[in-house]
């Protein structure tokens, strides 16, 4: 008789939907409807961004110098630039650009600035010292000029944007880990996996890293934002890609003297970097409310 | 004669503040034989935790040090090894079980994954094979249904599920020794005398050594063959448990059975030991006990007395025995 209703209660168990960390995050983060729809914009870029050549309606080098200048119309829907060449269509190639200068040197610098994080929070001493006075001096300088500075040093062109971008992420993202490494080392269980003779490495990969993940999903998406803007802002002062590339702060730089007579040059990649930093922010609040368990309000 | 499996000789630790520095352990001496268990008790803050770190070499990351002393075990002497040598051992030769078993396990991985990792790193298993070792380990800590446990996660068990894992864990590599810290303190009763009957079970079937550190002296009568007592980082008592209780020698150890409530006795006010353990940056001149000892002399507050064999297998440090002897 007991064990009968004793199977019955194992069945009801196995019943229950089960339990899953992706579901509860997803059912968290559709809540935020902004962070939400500002998800769907970044995927709707990222879409673009690698359908680019096939979408674009013209192509993003040619001149066509019977159409200078032209404000938005039925052929050209965002209008044309100084040489005649169609706006949008270097608006969606230079999404390609923008999207992946900015994600290359943000998970470059994630990665460096997470071993160095790691390893300066769970070893400390000297090697913690040398570490965190180093990111010290790189925060000292502002962002852009360290960022100009090393461009200076080893020439213009889209790969050095991503070195730079990458170099002043680094020093954030080591104190970000290094910060939940001290937290996550004093935990029991890194001292019981020590008595057990784990190694070094495999205790920060495996006990202290997922302890950090939480936080370094939040400020990737915040920094891609930073990066984009980074990116352009060295593109418009000449420092990026070059002047014919569809690169958004290339084509805000070569339009602006336009300003005055063809505003639309202009316009519309600012309003692209505007959205798109934008987006990335919004994704990374609405990301911070769902993964931050302090902010959980149930 | 019985081989001794580890010997702690003149064992001094450090911490170093502000750059000064405080000795906690005071010149440390006990051995255990093989296949035996050794008891290790004394009030909070007399260093008995920190003995077992020591012995370990578990203080990466404080500014804890051994300055001074010896740990033989198993013919090598620990305070020589180099890190990469000691992390060979730990898990493997001697292994850990810590207090409160809530936090010792991570809460992210699943047990299996925690249990495979000393068997994968010592044992050199694939991963199939230590999943089985690990389900094998789970079952002889008599843990029901091992194969669903080992994909659960640790806030599925309870406190006493999670201490067997922990068990589980340590013993997995068949070490010789097994350092025990307070491992029934954080649980209730019912459970902690399943898990000391467990701990002596294993402990026979694998003729390994157990040093067990509390300051429950029902657990020490329950599971000890010898005990230890410690006071402000030193030994003050070495004696087998029975002739502990039928007839403590140190008056500290005299303090602390006789604070042991007993049954049937009819009083108001439990028996204690005056006053606290001294702070360790302050230590009295002479016996470290002498304050707060009953029995003191005037020899008491001024030398420290020697630790000195009074009978067989057995060993005091207090004047008292020291003028006697004499």
């Amino acid at each position: 008789m007991n064990s009968v209703s004793i199977d019955k209660n194992e069945k009801t168990v196995s019943m229950q939907p089960k339990y899953s960390p992706v579901k509860e995050f997803w059912k968290n983060f559709r809540k935020q409807k902004v962070a939400f729809i500002a998800s769907v914009f970044v995927l709707l870029l990222i879409l673009v961004a690698i359908l680019a050549p096939y979408i674009a309606p013209f192509d993003p080098y040619k001149p066509n110098y019977d159409a200078l200048l032209e404000p938005p119309s039925k052929s050209h829907l965002a209008g044309t630039d100084e040489y005649g060449r169609d706006i949008l269509s270097r608006l969606i190639m230079g999404t390609r650009i923008s999207l992946s200068v900015s994600f290359a040197s943000v998970f470059l610098g994630m990665i460096l600035g997470t071993i160095l994080g790691l390893m300066s929070g769970y070893f400390g001493g000297w090697l913690d010292r040398i570490i965190m006075r180093s990111s010290d001096v790189l925060f000292s300088f502002p962002d852009l000029l360290l960022a100009i500075a090393i461009v200076a040093i080893l020439g213009p062109g889209l790969n050095n944007v991503i070195i730079a971008v990458t170099v002043f992420g680094i020093p954030s993202f080591a104190r970000l880990v290094r910060g939940a490494t001290l937290e996550a080392k004093e935990n029991t269980y890194v001292e019981a996996a020590k008595s057990m003779g784990a190694p070094h490495r495999r205790i920060m990969y495996k006990h202290i890293f997922p302890e950090t993940v939480s936080s370094l999903i939040i400020f990737v998406t915040m920094r891609i934002g930073t990066a984009i803007l980074a990116a352009s802002s060295l593109s418009f002062l000449g420092l990026g890609a070059s002047p014919e590339t569809p690169e958004w702060g290339v084509m805000l730089s070569t339009g602006r003297d336009y300003l005055g007579t063809a505003s639309h040059v202009v316009i519309v990649p600012g309003i692209a970097i505007f959205l798109t930093v934008l987006a990335f922010n919004l994704i990374g609040d609405g990301l911070r409310d769902v993964l931050d368990p302090k902010t959980k309000n149930d | 004669m019985t081989k001794k499996l580890l010997q702690v000789e003149e064992l001094q630790t450090e911490f170093t503040r502000d750059k000064q520095k405080t000795r906690i352990l005071h010149g440390v001496n006990f051995h255990i034989n093989e296949g035996e268990v050794l008891g290790l008790v004394g009030e909070s803050g007399c260093g008995k935790s920190l003995t077992s770190l020591s012995i370990m070499r578990l203080f990466q990351g404080t500014t804890g040090e051994i300055t001074n002393g010896n740990i033989y075990f198993n013919d090598s002497n620990l305070v020589n090894l180099s890190d990469y040598e000691m992390r060979k051992l730990r898990g493997k030769q001697m292994a850990m079980i810590f207090q409160d078993p809530m936090t010792s396990l991570n809460p992210v991985m699943k047990i299996g994954k925690q249990l495979t990792e000393p068997i994968r790193v010592h044992l050199k298993l694939n991963k199939s094979e230590a999943r089985e070792h690990a389900i094998a380990m789970l079952t002889k800590v008599g843990i029901a249904r091992p194969d669903e446990i080992v994909d659960e996660y640790p806030h599925q068990l309870s406190g006493g599920m999670r201490q067997r894992v922990m068990i589980a864990m340590a013993m997995s590599c068949n070490p010789n020794l097994l350092i025990a810290d307070e491992p029934t303190t954080a649980l209730d009763v019912t459970i902690q005398a399943q898990i000391l009957e467990l701990m002596k079970k294993l402990q026979k079937e694998e003729k390994m050594s157990i040093l067990l550190i509390t300051h429950d002296l029902g657990v020490v009568a329950e599971m000890c063959d010898r005990v230890v007592v410690m006071y402000a980082g030193k030994v003050v008592e070495e004696a087998s448990v029975y002739d502990l209780f039928e007839n403590p020698k140190h008056p500290y150890s005299k303090g602390l059975i006789a604070s042991v409530p007993k049954l049937g006795e009819k009083k108001d006010k439990l028996d204690s030991i005056k006053g606290n353990v001294p702070n360790p940056s302050n230590m009295p001149k002479g016996c470290k006990f002498a304050p707060r000892c009953n029995m003191a002399m005037p020899i008491c507050h001024e030398q420290e007395p020697a630790c000195l064999a009074i009978e067989n297998d057995r060993l005091c440090s207090c004047w008292l025995y020291e003028l006697e002897t004499r």
